[in-house]
């Protein structure tokens, strides 16, 4: 019954918007399934194991060959997806409903189909995929369709035709893993990406049952050392001579891992992302871990995020991106040399092997990223106000007697922003928000005004507000509604934000030609009339050069 | 079936702008708007309208209409009619036959000068605890709803889906499940099928649901240990079962749930897309209408050679009984699908 039991697993992860539930529902199918069916659905969610034996001309046949051509036309033009059209359409061919049937006789005939044949196992099903020559696929397929209820037909095909999308990234997935066993989530994602589908030696040491397995050579990520917020209060309490100061880089973390199991560049959760970045891979002509930050790099200047963003979020590139979008990483930290473990020493120590291997090795399209002196916290709070090139979010602070430990430690790493922007825009538009919040118009796009007197969107935030301000606003777009489109609900023009951002960027993308960085709510300015929020040109005037 | 020499019911059952017309009995079937004299299936608001001078109805119809409507506005006269009872109404037979949709839901049966026509008004085929079990009648002119009308719907057995709600609240005992549901009937059969698979702790209740229930339980359906969701605090409710309208679940009304799992409880939760307009987390497939099968199945079963098409999607429907030999024609009465799963979801929602 595994394939059903996937099958209900899944409904249930499309249509949870919770993350604590996600971690619930994964962590039963964890503890109910046995192996390998349980690492089998875990590879499947999280795309590691991916079967497109399928394609969509295979789905339409399939449908044409057990249904009536205009009863297919209009079920699709109903249901809008070939996969779910297929699956509630399909009828078991096996036991076909006798036409004088009562009502409930027709009830227990279809719950008896359901357990004529049983369902595939979910093992049973990769190995038919492996096994079946092409020509053979379709058939297979509509064997296993006949033994499935309509939830199941729709993971069957889902499956085959390699579209999941059940929102279970690999971080998610580990996290859900550390929690139904009880190991630390960083003690998982140092073995995951040593460990291969359907994961039993994995299940076998979560469950106590045997030793952690060893990845050997190939190339594993390490989970990030991560910085908190520095606060006011924090900052009084810091002993200069005691801390490194770093730029931190407006790009995404990564990790590179090299070696001679392989070559692998991470996200900062975790994730594979080698593939869209080839001339990094190329560039990892040595054996060591590094930490740092990727950014698109043109003439030695950092380019604005939103370069970056044209990279990001693709299984391949093409030689044009890597052209126009040109990759390049600036290294904060060693983590290993050789097979030698750094991540014990003190930041110094570390940092000045870092030198020392850089300088030795000279990668290409990998510089250090500078340490950035000074002498006393004013002197350093300057140089932070200072900055102003879009590619620098602020300052990182590093002990210098730190080991690099895995997560978010108190009083080792804090990352000091620089002081946001702020403008003053006009809410337009609200949506509700999911989870708890799904009951609330907590979706915000607001707008600021034209020359020609128009107001046009500017970014959309979810953020800075406090409850009593969210239920506030909730009953103000209620009572305001002037349209409705969908979901999002159009408002009279009444309510100024006072939005704060981390830098304002050129878009093609948005009407008013400026997309903002991390915008969030800062303030509710009910004290001030619509006719006197920001114009265009204001935030125009923050854009930063192109280049940093 | 029909003599020969028999009229065919389209000349003397017509379509009017105020529904469905029996001429020589001088009445109409679920008219859309107040008239003299008003045949009514069941007590579903589109097609029980207040305001009528006099309506024959079910006991159970009437009972329900009374309380919807208020005393009085539920016709100015009513007149109970038993099941298989039959009426002569100046020379048209005319009797009611279980139509399986709610309590009291019947299918209105004519007879005129030998030849017959069935109104079924909305019905399923599925068992329901708390209503009679549809009966085929057989006919010249079998008048059927469409709402399901595509081989895309395909009910699955109700008592499956109430076990995917159970197991939910197995798997998050803390949370509040809130289904919802249509007040009239929909929220009896769960209620129902909640207690047949053996949930007997108290179900509670939006105040929109209270009222029916009471009347369902006056007529002697038995639903159990009920109470009011909104006086409950919200610690009482974390694991409790609570039914609403569709329209609350997801909207302020359900701030005062503890975590809520967003359930709704329709045949149009077949459609993943439709479900995932509505910020429903757990959808349930359980519908009170007759799904595809069993649509072609009682078009059979009636052996009509002709097949009036109420509301709903009838393109598809009319297809498929022209392929069994059956002539279909679309009546595109107005006024319907405003109550209950004839509603479009987005119009539910």
């Amino acid at each position: 019954m595994s394939l059903p039991a996937f099958a209900e697993l899944l409904e249930r992860l499309v249509f949870t918007p919770g993350r604590n539930a996600k971690l619930s529902l994964l962590g039963r199918w964890f503890a109910d399934q046995p192996d390998p069916e349980r690492g089998i659905g875990l590879a499947a969610m999280t795309d590691e194991l991916v079967f497109a034996v399928a394609k969509p001309g295979v789905i339409r046949e399939l449908g044409a060959a057990r249904i009536d051509p205009e009863l297919w036309r209009l079920s699709y033009d109903y249901v809008g997806d070939l996969a779910e059209t297929l699956a509630l359409v399909w009828q078991p061919r096996a036991g076909l409903r006798s036409r004088s049937a009562t009502g409930a006789e027709r009830e227990s005939q279809a719950m008896e189909e359901a357990t004529n044949a049983p369902p595939p196992t979910l093992a049973e099903v990769v190995e038919a995929l492996e096994t079946t020559p092409r020509a053979g696929i379709p058939a297979l397929i509509a064997g296993w369709l006949d033994t499935l209820d309509a939830g199941g037909r729709l993971a069957l095909i889902k499956l085959v035709t390699g579209g999941l999308r059940v929102g279970v990234s690999g971080r998610l997935a580990r996290v859900a893993l550390a929690e139904w066993s009880g190991r630390p989530v960083e003690e998982i994602e140092e073995v995951w990406h040593g460990v291969a589908p359907p994961y039993a030696p994995l299940f076998r040491w979560l469950e106590g049952a045997a030793p952690r397995p060893d990845p050997r050579d190939t190339p594993v990520f390490r989970p990030l050392m991560l910085a908190h917020p520095l606060e006011a209060a924090d900052l009084a309490a810091l002993h200069a001579p005691d801390w490194r100061a770093e730029w931190k880089w407006d790009g995404i973390r990564v990790q590179i891992t090299a070696g001679p199991g392989g070559r692998r560049l991470w996200s900062r959760g975790g994730e594979d992302i080698s593939g869209a970045f080839p001339e990094i891979l190329a560039a990892m002509e040595f054996h060591g871990v590094l930490d740092g930050e990727l950014l698109v790099v043109r003439d030695g200047e950092v380019a604005p995020f939103a370069d970056l963003q044209q990279r990001l979020n693709r299984k391949g590139v093409t030689a044009r991106m890597q052209r126009d979008f040109p990759a390049a990483v600036r290294l904060y930290d060693l983590l290993f040399e050789g097979a030698e473990d750094l991540r014990g020493l003190p930041f110094d120590a570390r940092r000045a092997r870092l030198e020392a291997w850089h300088a030795r090795a000279a990668p290409a399209r990998m510089e250090l990223s500078a340490l950035v002196p000074f002498d006393s916290l004013d002197a350093l709070s300057r140089i932070r106000d200072g900055a102003r090139a879009a590619s620098i979010e602020g300052l990182m602070l590093k002990r210098a007697d730190a080991p690099y430990v895995a997560g978010r430690v108190k009083g080792l790493w804090w990352k000091w922003k620089r002081d946001p922007l702020t403008v003053d825009a006009v809410l337009m538009y609200a949506q509700r928000g999911h989870g708890k919040r799904s009951s609330f118009y907590s979706d915000y796009t607001f707008g600021v005004w034209r020359d020609d007197g128009e107001l046009v969107p500017i970014g959309k935030a979810y953020s800075g507000y406090t409850d009593e301000e969210l239920a506030w606003l909730d009953r103000w777009i209620r009572n305001n509604t002037v349209n409705r489109f969908g979901p999002v609900r159009e408002v009279e023009r009444g309510i100024v934000f006072e939005v704060a951002f981390d830098a304002a960027q050129l878009s093609t993308r948005h009407k008013s030609g400026v997309a903002l960085r991390f915008p969030r709510i800062a303030r509710i300015r009910r004290d001030k009339p619509v006719e006197e929020a920001d114009r265009l040109e204001a935030v125009m005037a923050l854009l930063e050069k192109r280049s940093g | 079936m029909r003599p020969v020499t028999s009229p065919h019911p389209e000349t003397w059952l017509k379509v009017t702008p105020s529904g469905l017309f029996c001429e020589p009995g001088g009445f109409y079937i679920d008219p859309t708007r107040a008239v003299e004299r008003a045949v009514v299936s069941h007590g579903h608001s589109d097609h029980a309208r207040p305001g009528h001078a006099h309506v024959l109805a079910t006991r159970e119809t009437l009972a329900i209409m009374t309380q919807r409507m208020g005393e009085g506005r539920a016709g100015a006269t009513q007149q109970a009619l038993a099941l298989g009872e039959v009426l002569d109404v100046n020379g048209v037979r005319l009797w009611l036959r279980p139509a399986g949709h709610v309590l009291g839901s019947a299918q209105v049966c004519l007879e005129w000068r030998g030849s017959r026509a069935v109104v079924s008004g909305d019905y399923k085929r599925r068992r329901d605890p708390t209503a009679a079990g549809f009966e085929p009648e057989p006919c010249d002119v079998f008048v059927t709803e469409a709402t399901f009308a595509l081989p895309v719907f395909r009910h699955p057995p109700a008592e499956a889906e109430i076990a995917r709600l159970l197991r939910s609240v197995a798997l998050f005992p803390e949370r509040t499940h809130v289904v919802g549901c249509y007040s009239l009937g929909k929220c009896q059969r769960l209620v129902a099928l909640l207690r047949e698979a053996r949930w007997d702790r108290p179900i509670h209740l939006h105040g929109a649901h209270v009222a029916l229930c009471r009347v369902y339980e006056s007529l002697g359906v038995k639903l159990g240990d009920l109470r009011a969701a909104t006086v409950a605090k919200k610690d009482e409710l974390r694991g409790a079962i609570v039914l609403a309208p569709p329209s609350a679940v997801a909207d302020r009304w359900a701030r005062r749930l503890a975590e809520p799992v967003v359930a709704v409880a329709s045949g149009w939760m077949r459609v993943r897309q439709r479900a995932k307009q509505g910020g429903v987390e757990l959808p349930l497939v359980i519908s009170d209408h007759a799904d595809w099968d069993e649509l072609l199945a009682t078009a059979d079963d009636v052996q009509a050679p002709e097949v009036w098409v109420t509301h709903g999607r009838e393109d598809a429907l009319i297809h498929a009984l022209a392929q069994r030999g059956i002539r279909g024609r679309a009546l595109h009465l107005v006024g319907r699908g405003e109550e209950d799963e004839d509603a479009a979801p987005e119009a539910a929602a």
